[in-house]
């Protein structure tokens, strides 16, 4: 039997900037510029249709490229429907579509 | 061999290397077509009907250039003078050929270099319909035909306004080669028939024979040798002619009448590059007319339209974002005149470049997203529509007014019809959500679909294969209104329609809203409308454009539609409303909203509260 304390134990959340992959950041930067305009106001997540079935946060996942922390990522990024709402409620005009086509790419390419 | 001499043969030989070329080709082709296609082609060419079908359009398309003409009259003139001149001058050289020699089995070449070989006074002179020197002047009128159209192709080159054309393709080197001999052949043909008319002094037409006589005058060397470098120069340049045509942008004349053939036989493009996109690409004649109509140009893409893409594919390297910068408006389709599928080319290549990646809706279950209830219509609002509420609003007005028993299907979050997907070629990552989707439209024993969105209304009916009807709601609306369910009674002055890309010449719905709007408003006409509407700027096909180059686009889109002065925008589409909303100076607004707003006072004010007071006042109507 496991009872529910309602507390669990966080996974270690320090990030070794000299240990991660930045190679998805890199190419996103390099192939998607707009990327760099965000502000991260988490518009595209709360509008976002795939976040409201399922753990699944966009912003949340652009954070972990920038940082380099990617296996959450390729996990994550399957779950996009594509439907471009996050898109057109970014106040900052992110092209976030082809934010996630290029994620799929550099992941594709980065292995 | 009495009717020979060296000079025909670069003509001969490049004649026959041409022929072999393209029957090669067209049979590797063939042969590629998938089981069920040969099949229908080879039905088709033995059915009586189909064929001669098939062959008017040949005439049409291929020698009158009829969609050119369309578009525009100089253009389809240069192109009907070229094509059709020249198949009538073989055809009646054919025929003339016969007269002379008494037989039908001359050498190919022969009715070709003819005036070389015929000279005699007494038989060019012969009679047919007993007048005199018929053919003289028959083919003589038809090498002026020609000749025009060739004065034509040359103004273009430097004046391709008065074409309709602003901007045209560049050339490569084998299409500057073939270029070249094609404008050659005719002067060519001119010179060597005039100056042996002249030597001889007879044997010319109207044309031929007085320049013939003015050239051998002038000439200060020996006419005869003139006359006979002219004929090598004729056949020269018609061999190497043939020769380059295969490898050249010319080779779109022969592969042009299979396409013709393969779209009578109902043979269809495939989801993947099969010997059909193969066709339609070699048969681009890159006549650059979808280049203007493009609003990529407006926001300063010029390299990524159709006939650059295509020339891409034809050449075996097409740069990814090339693949990518499109907004699929389906403008280019629309002008080609030789009626390519440019948007399905588009998604080919798309599909190619994304086969490797995967998406993973596992975690859809109907636990998550809720099951939905039973009820006699089913309404998706759709993704795009989650963001223009009023849409929504407007709708469940309407059908609690109307006392239709509905489930919204999307009540609670919208899982994406899959298009979005299949726009960036990711169809087999789209199927878990057609799946899912149609499983909870079979939930709920419906037997009409109904969408707000013209992106989810052309894949279900392209791609879910539902055993119901499916409508827009500018269908569905209407539908109410004529078997009057609901009443109208508000009017609007001064309204232009946008039509949405995707429901107009995506899905050929262009009277329901129109019909319907004109019941409560009255219209002011759009310069570019129905098939020729233009795309509102924020296209999900695109991928490669800036926020500020959707924003250009959507600005020439605005200045076309506010042409008329209107006082209000009417669109179909959520997405339109949402793109041209935001730099639009009137109010713009959906066709359900303008209708939900025309509805008896009572239920617009009660409608927006509860839904109650509605439905009681809507069942008191019924
Ligand atoms: S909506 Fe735009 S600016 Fe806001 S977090 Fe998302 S991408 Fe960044
Ligand atoms: S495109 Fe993907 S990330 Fe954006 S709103 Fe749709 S499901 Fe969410
Ligand atoms: S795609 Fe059609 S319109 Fe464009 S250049 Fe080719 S033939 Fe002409
Ligand atoms: S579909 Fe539209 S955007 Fe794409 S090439 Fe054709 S006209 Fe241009």
């Amino acid at each position: 039997m496991v009872k529910n304390f309602g507390y669990k134990i966080l996974s270690d959340a320090s990030i070794d900037f000299d240990r991660n992959d930045k190679r998805i950041a890199d190419y996103l930067k390099a192939h998607e510029p707009s990327m760099n305009l965000c502000i991260g106001c988490g518009s595209c997540t709360a509008t976002c249709s795939a976040g409201h079935f399922v753990d699944f946060n966009i912003r949340r996942i652009h954070t972990f490229i920038r940082r380099g922390e990617t296996n959450q990522v390729k996990r994550d990024i399957l779950k996009c429907m594509f439907c471009g709402k996050c898109q057109l409620v970014c106040p900052r005009g992110v092209n976030l579509r082809n934010v996630i086509l290029t994620i799929n790419r550099a992941i594709e390419q980065t292995g | 061999m009495i009717n020979f001499n060296l000079f025909v043969l670069p003509f001969f030989l490049g004649l026959i290397y041409l022929v072999a070329k393209i029957g090669k080709t067209w049979y590797r082709w063939i042969k590629a077509l998938p089981a069920i296609d040969k099949v229908k082609f080879i039905a088709g060419i033995r059915h009586p009907q189909l064929f001669l079908s098939a062959l008017k359009e040949v005439f049409l398309e291929a020698l009158i250039h009829r969609r050119m003409w369309k578009r525009n009259p100089l253009l389809g003139y240069m192109h009907m003078s070229f094509a059709l001149g020249w198949f009538l001058l073989i055809v009646c050289g054919n025929i003339e050929s016969r007269f002379y020699s008494g037989t039908h089995l001359n050498a190919p070449y022969y009715p070709i270099f003819l005036k070389f070989f015929i000279h005699d006074k007494l038989v060019l002179f012969f009679e047919v319909f007993s007048v005199p020197g018929f053919f003289r002047f028959l083919m003589d009128f038809l090498l002026l035909f020609v000749l025009s159209g060739l004065v034509l192709a040359l103004i273009k080159r430097q004046k391709s306004k008065w074409f309709g054309l602003k901007r045209t393709t560049e050339f490569q080197l084998t299409d500057s080669i073939s270029l070249a001999c094609l404008w050659l052949i005719f002067p060519m043909r001119l010179l060597a028939e005039s100056y042996t008319a002249g030597y001889y002094g007879s044997g010319g037409g109207f044309m031929t024979q007085p320049l013939g006589n003015l050239l051998v005058a002038i000439t200060p060397f020996r006419s005869d040798y003139a006359a006979y470098s002219m004929w090598w120069g004729y056949s020269l340049s018609l061999g190497i002619f043939f020769i380059t045509l295969p490898y050249s942008r010319y080779m779109h004349i022969p592969t042009e009448v299979l396409l013709i053939f393969f779209r009578h036989l109902e043979i269809q493009p495939k989801k993947w590059y099969s010997s059909f996109s193969d066709v339609e690409v070699q048969a681009c004649s890159r006549c650059g007319v979808c280049i203007d109509v493009c609003q990529l140009n407006d926001a300063g893409i010029n390299d990524s339209q159709a006939v650059y893409f295509i020339r891409g594919v034809r050449d075996k390297y097409v740069p990814e974002e090339i693949s990518r910068k499109c907004l699929l408006c389906g403008r280019c389709q629309e002008v080609c005149p030789v009626g390519i599928s440019t948007d399905s080319l588009r998604l080919i290549k798309r599909r190619e470049l994304v086969s490797g990646q995967a998406s993973d809706f596992s975690y859809l279950t109907t636990q998550r997203t809720g099951a939905p209830c039973q009820g006699e219509v089913v309404y998706f609002a759709g993704c795009m529509s989650h963001l223009t509420p009023a849409i929504i609003r407007a709708m469940k007005g309407i059908m609690e007014q109307a006392g239709i028993s509905y489930v919204h299907l999307d009540e609670n979050g919208s899982v994406c019809c899959g298009r979005p997907l299949m726009i960036a070629g990711k169809d087999r990552q789209a199927q878990g959500l057609i799946d899912f989707n149609k499983r909870l439209i079979g939930l709920t024993h419906a037997k009409l679909l109904v969408t707000s969105c013209p992106i989810c209304y052309r894949v279900f009916r392209e791609e879910y294969n539902l055993p119901i009807r499916i409508q827009h709601h500018s269908q569905f609306i209407l539908e109410l209104v004529k078997t009057g369910k609901i009443p109208l009674q508000g009017h609007f002055k001064n309204v232009a329609y946008h039509d949405p890309c995707d429901l107009g010449r995506g899905s050929g719905v262009y009277t329901a809203p129109r019909e319907l709007l004109s019941k409560i408003a009255d219209l002011v006409p759009v310069p570019q409308d129905a098939n020729n509407a233009l795309c509102c700027g924020g296209s999900l096909g695109i991928f490669e454009a800036s926020q500020q180059q959707h924003n250009a686009m959507t600005a020439v889109t605005l200045d076309m539609l506010m042409k008329n002065q209107p006082e209000i925008l009417a669109t179909a589409c959520p997405l339109c409303k949402k793109t041209l909303e935001k730099q639009s100076p009137v109010a713009v607004k959906d066709i359900a909203e303008l209708v939900y707003e025309s509805l008896p006072k009572p239920v617009y004010f009660a409608a927006s509260g509860q839904s109650h007071p509605a439905k009681s006042y809507a069942n008191e109507l019924i």
